[in-house]
């Protein structure tokens, strides 16, 4: 299975189009909106504020399954969403040219920007009750999860078989048929993939999700993400030890109920038509097949899907086939919609930023965005540095492979923040700079995504390739060069985009950390956003999110595309 | 309109977009009828558009021109009542045999019960029986394909439609499926009423066909028509058999070598011809065959085919590039080696290299006329797009891009100028 980068680079252009401006414009115009609107709605939450959770380790069973819950809720959000959004973007490719876009803009823009401008709008859904709170957790959840997900589903869809949809065409399946039976399948084994690569990130901001501040205010849900968060403020170093556990409890039972039997459901959809060796295994799958309850319980879902197949538009399917050819009025009040709304956007925007930012706040910002940058790019070079050569030994090895392989995949699932306070308090002891010392937390958790990448990378290496390296004796730094290295380039390029945008993403958590009363600072953009987030800055969070989507586009366009790219045309193998 | 026809097909056109607005066209005026129990080959080389107009057939595309009707109705859609075996089998990898061969039957919203029966029966007959519950990718070629006809059988279809069925095979493999379908059509054993066949193969279409209708390329047309009046089961050894196949030969390569002389003939304006890619490696190879006492420079194309085992599709590209390069005659289905051709096959790698170059300096327009623009530049270098653009006024996108690296491939044997793929530049410079 070839996984994708989360960043669309299906166009080979260099330069962003006037398509992501108008992307950006539109999200950028709705983040707008809605700080324009929270900074006059602003009020105090009496029931679940100013309270806090106690840290008494029996409870914890009892948060850790609302997390789990409030995670999975999320899951299932982000799916309706992918399998909505994803298919629009590659069924229609009038509708493609801007959700695309679009989708690289909202993954690029931190989770904490979303809750901190959505928050008081799902508030006031229910006001005064927690029900509104936990909405705008699960929703900030599902803004981790959701774009990587889109994005692998989109890339499924684009890349069906031609072969396969005229089969299913020819033998009567319409498009709703076509979707559950060809292409949903088809995109199955990549979406699972991102699946738990959501999740990870879902638990990387766990701490942030439930701990909603709103101006003076904070919420704390009750889930592992506050107690972790009490614990950090009491510097109760036990409470925080029973909430890893718990955790990585909960991590593990997600892996063997949930992933493991989807990995193992999900090897039958594989296109390759080799036969593996050994196909996963899982033994919850084993049960829940085995199970006769499961059968009855899903037996009358599964009648209703297929007599939904049955339905046929009276023609059997005609003209809906011939589509393509399109209509010129569609065409012009697509056209039409999508001025309007981006006129509005841009004018939203001007007016925002025409009373609110000056042109110091801008450059204030910018500069912030270059030493985030500059750590970015030093921290991911060190780790590839670091990890390259330890992913190909390792994954030259098959036996090592299978130990480490599931080990790095575990890490990428931790929280990594979780380490802060061990990070502050050893920085505070030594006296050390923040602006170095706290950057390692930024690739924390994203540096596993380079390792097994590289692992993946290496263990595909054709084994006549090194047969041939070893028969022209190339060994040393010639064989690196020329052998090794270009050999996972490909595979290097995946994990190091997914790598850079996850550590955008985490600066806002790593250049602010906390442990009790001490807090250290960071300069960088992260901290900014953050900073303006718990100040309740609305200007201040939507200029930084602003600069931070603009920084990740950028980048993602002048680096990772044409190195995407290059790699594929030079240095694919298969 | 008479009924007795299952399909009828009449002055069909078809284009794609090509840039800057314009079109290609890929069929022109194409008419076509299948009548009950009957067998029709479309057979033509690789860009013909048989496999459009099967598409037509299937309503998975629709024409720009002219009409298709399937019993008498137009074709809006896929129809029911027609299937089409893929040539890579388009076997959904997820469902069992079974599951794929009842998807057509769930479509169609049959009682459970009839879906498994009939499902059964048609495995039962294609031979599959056995293999219910594998997975394709467990099974071999030909027994995806035989899942292939199975799923395609069993909607009971009034027209089967196949486009080359037998092409991802083995020859062996697909020999035995060809005379395992043969028989059971011949038996009347299967619920079809008429087949279209689409190959390049010109064999398979005279062992199988009623009728075959030969296509030419740019735009595809249909040609002619030869009716193959033999009783099946067939034999290849017969000479009535052989007469149907050196006769198809004949027609399938006049037109195109006649097209080449003509421009040739036109001098500069003669680079609007797109070129086949062929390697030298494969030139050599073949007038080193011919060479030999064997054939002693001359010999029958479908001979040298079979010797070579070499499908028309490799075959025939092959030898037009020699055409082209006078190193050899094509004329009435026989091959022959010029004088040129017969020194090539005796010199060294050297004198094979002067010979090769000198022949795209004198008969191919569009490598003299690369070698002429660097030769003038101070610089001796140019960008492909120069030329890429220039072959775009004549032919289409992808077809210019293959002209283009069929000149490189040739011109590097030659080494007539060379050309840097990284920096996409022609030049003169070797590297030292």
């Amino acid at each position: 299975m070839k996984i994708l980068p989360p960043v669309s680079i299906e166009a080979r252009r260099l330069l962003p189009s006037r398509w992501d401006l108008l992307a950006a414009v539109l999200v950028l115009g709705f983040i707008v909106l809605f700080a324009d609107a929270s900074r006059s709605l602003v009020q105090p939450l009496s029931s679940i504020t100013g309270r806090d959770l106690s840290l008494d380790p029996w409870l914890l069973p009892g948060y850790a399954l609302r997390t789990a819950l409030r995670m999975l809720l999320a899951l299932g959000v982000s799916l309706v969403f992918t399998f909505t959004y994803a298919s629009w973007a590659a069924k229609s490719p009038r509708a493609g040219t801007l959700l695309v876009p679009l989708l690289d803009i909202l993954q690029s823009v931190p989770i904490l920007s979303f809750l901190s401008v959505t928050v008081v709008w799902f508030l006031s859904l229910s006001p005064g009750r927690v029900f509104g709170a936990e909405l705008a957790c699960v929703f900030a959840i599902f803004t981790s999860q959701a774009w990587n997900m889109a994005f692998s589903f989109y890339q499924s869809l684009r890349t069906v078989p031609e072969e396969l949809t005229e089969a299913g065409r020819m033998f009567g399946l319409n498009a709703w048929a076509r979707f559950w039976r060809i292409e949903a399948p088809f995109a199955t084994p990549p979406l699972i993939w991102n699946m738990m690569m959501s999740m990870s990130g879902g638990w990387f901001f766990v701490t942030l999700s439930e701990a909603i501040s709103v101006g003076k205010t904070t919420i704390a849900l009750p889930g592992i993400g506050s107690y972790i968060a009490v614990a950090i403020a009491q510097k109760n170093l036990a409470a925080i030890a029973y909430a890893i556990f718990a955790m990585l409890v909960v991590i593990l039972v997600y892996d063997q109920l949930l992933f493991r039997p989807l990995i193992a459901y999900a090897d039958r959809f594989r296109v390759d038509n080799e036969q593996s060796e050994e196909g996963p295994e899982s033994w919850a799958l084993t049960m829940y097949r085995r199970s006769r309850l499961l059968d009855v319980l899903t037996a009358p879902f599964e009648q209703m899907m297929r007599w939904s197949y049955y339905f046929h538009p009276p023609s059997f399917g005609v003209r809906a086939a011939f589509r393509d050819e399109g209509s010129r009025i569609a065409d012009y009040v697509w056209y039409a919609v999508l001025a309007v709304l981006g006129s509005y956007g841009a004018f939203r925007v001007w007016s925002f930023a025409h009373a609110n930012i000056t042109w110091g706040d801008l450059g204030q910002a910018v500069g912030l965005g270059f030493i985030t940058m500059t750590r970015v790019v030093v921290l991911i070079a060190l780790t590839s540095l670091i990890w390259t050569p330890i992913g190909i030994y390792v994954g030259l090895r098959p036996r090592l492979t299978q130990i480490v392989q599931p080990v790095a995949q575990f890490l990428a699932a931790f929280p990594a923040n979780i380490l802060f306070p061990l990070a502050v308090s050893l920085i505070v002891y030594f006296r050390l700079s923040p602006d170095i010392w706290l950057s390692p937390l930024m690739v924390l958790g994203t540096q596993w995504y380079i390792l097994f990448n590289v692992i993946a990378g290496a263990s595909a290496m054709p084994k006549e390739l090194r047969d041939a390296s070893d028969n022209f004796g190339v060994s040393g730094w010639l064989w690196w060069k020329k052998v090794a290295l270009p050999c996972v380039f490909p595979y290097y390029v995946t994990g190091a985009i997914t790598a850079s945008g996850g550590s955008w993403n985490a600066s806002i958590v790593a250049e602010v950390a906390s442990w009790g009363s001490t807090t250290l600072r960071a300069h960088g953009l992260g901290g900014y956003i953050a900073s303006a987030v718990q100040a309740g800055d609305f200007r201040k969070v939507v200029l930084g999110t602003a600069v931070m989507s603009f920084f990740v586009v950028v980048l993602n366009r002048l680096i990772w595309r044409p190195l995407y790219w290059l790699a594929e045309r030079k240095y694919r193998l298969t | 309109m008479t009924s007795a026809n299952l399909l009828e097909v009449s002055h069909v056109r078809r284009t794609f977009p090509r840039g800057g607005g314009e079109e290609l066209l890929v069929l022109d005026d194409v008419n076509l009828t299948l009548k009950e129990g009957e067998i029709v080959g479309l057979l033509g080389r690789s860009g013909s558009g048989k496999s459009t107009l099967l598409r037509l057939i299937a309503g998975l595309a629709r024409p720009q021109g002219g009409d298709l009707h399937y019993m008498g109705a137009p074709i809006e859609g896929p129809a029911q009542g027609v299937a089409m075996v893929f040539q890579g089998f388009a076997l959904f990898p997820w469902l069992t045999v079974l599951e794929n061969v009842q998807l057509g039957l769930e479509a169609l919203g049959l009682p459970q019960a009839e879906i498994r029966t009939r499902a059964l029966a048609a495995i039962d007959l294609i031979g599959l029986d056995g293999y219910e519950s594998a997975y394709p990718r467990e099974l071999s070629g030909g027994m995806r394909q035989r899942v292939g006809f199975a799923r395609a059988v069993v909607v009971h279809p009034n027209i089967l439609l196949m486009d080359e069925p037998f092409s991802a095979l083995d020859v062996l493999t697909a020999e035995n499926l060809r005379t395992d379908l043969v028989e059971l059509w011949g038996n009347g054993k299967l619920p079809i009423k008429g087949i279209i066949l689409v190959t390049h193969n010109i064999e398979e279409a005279v062992l199988m066909c009623d009728r075959v209708l030969l296509f030419s390329s740019n735009p595809g047309r249909v040609s002619s028509e030869i009716v193959i009046n033999l009783p099946q089961p067939r034999d290849r050894t017969t000479p009535q058999f052989e007469d149907y196949v050196d006769q198809i030969y004949v027609e399938m390569t006049a037109r195109r070598v006649e097209r080449m002389r003509q421009a040739q003939a036109a001098g500069t304006a003669g680079i609007a011809l797109p070129l086949v890619h062929v390697s030298p490696n494969q030139i050599s190879g073949l007038i080193e065959a011919l060479a030999a006492p064997a054939y002693d420079g001359k010999a029958d194309l479908p001979d040298i085919a079979y010797e070579q085992e070499l499908e028309v599709d490799e075959l025939f590209p092959v030898a037009e590039a020699m055409q082209l390069l006078r190193l050899a005659d094509v004329e009435g289905g026989d091959i022959k080696l010029t004088h040129m051709g017969r020194r090539f096959a005796d010199g060294e790698l050297n004198e094979r290299k002067e010979i090769f170059s000198r022949a795209l300096m004198s008969q191919v327009p569009l490598a003299a006329h690369i070698r002429r623009v660097l030769d003038e530049r101070t610089s001796h270098s140019a960008p492909k797009t120069r030329f890429l653009d220039e072959l775009e006024d004549h032919m289409a996108e992808e077809a210019a891009e293959e002209t283009l690296k069929t000149i490189v491939s040739w011109a590097r044997f030659g080494e007539l100028f060379s050309y840097d793929d990284d920096g996409a530049m022609f030049s003169l410079e070797n590297p030292t």
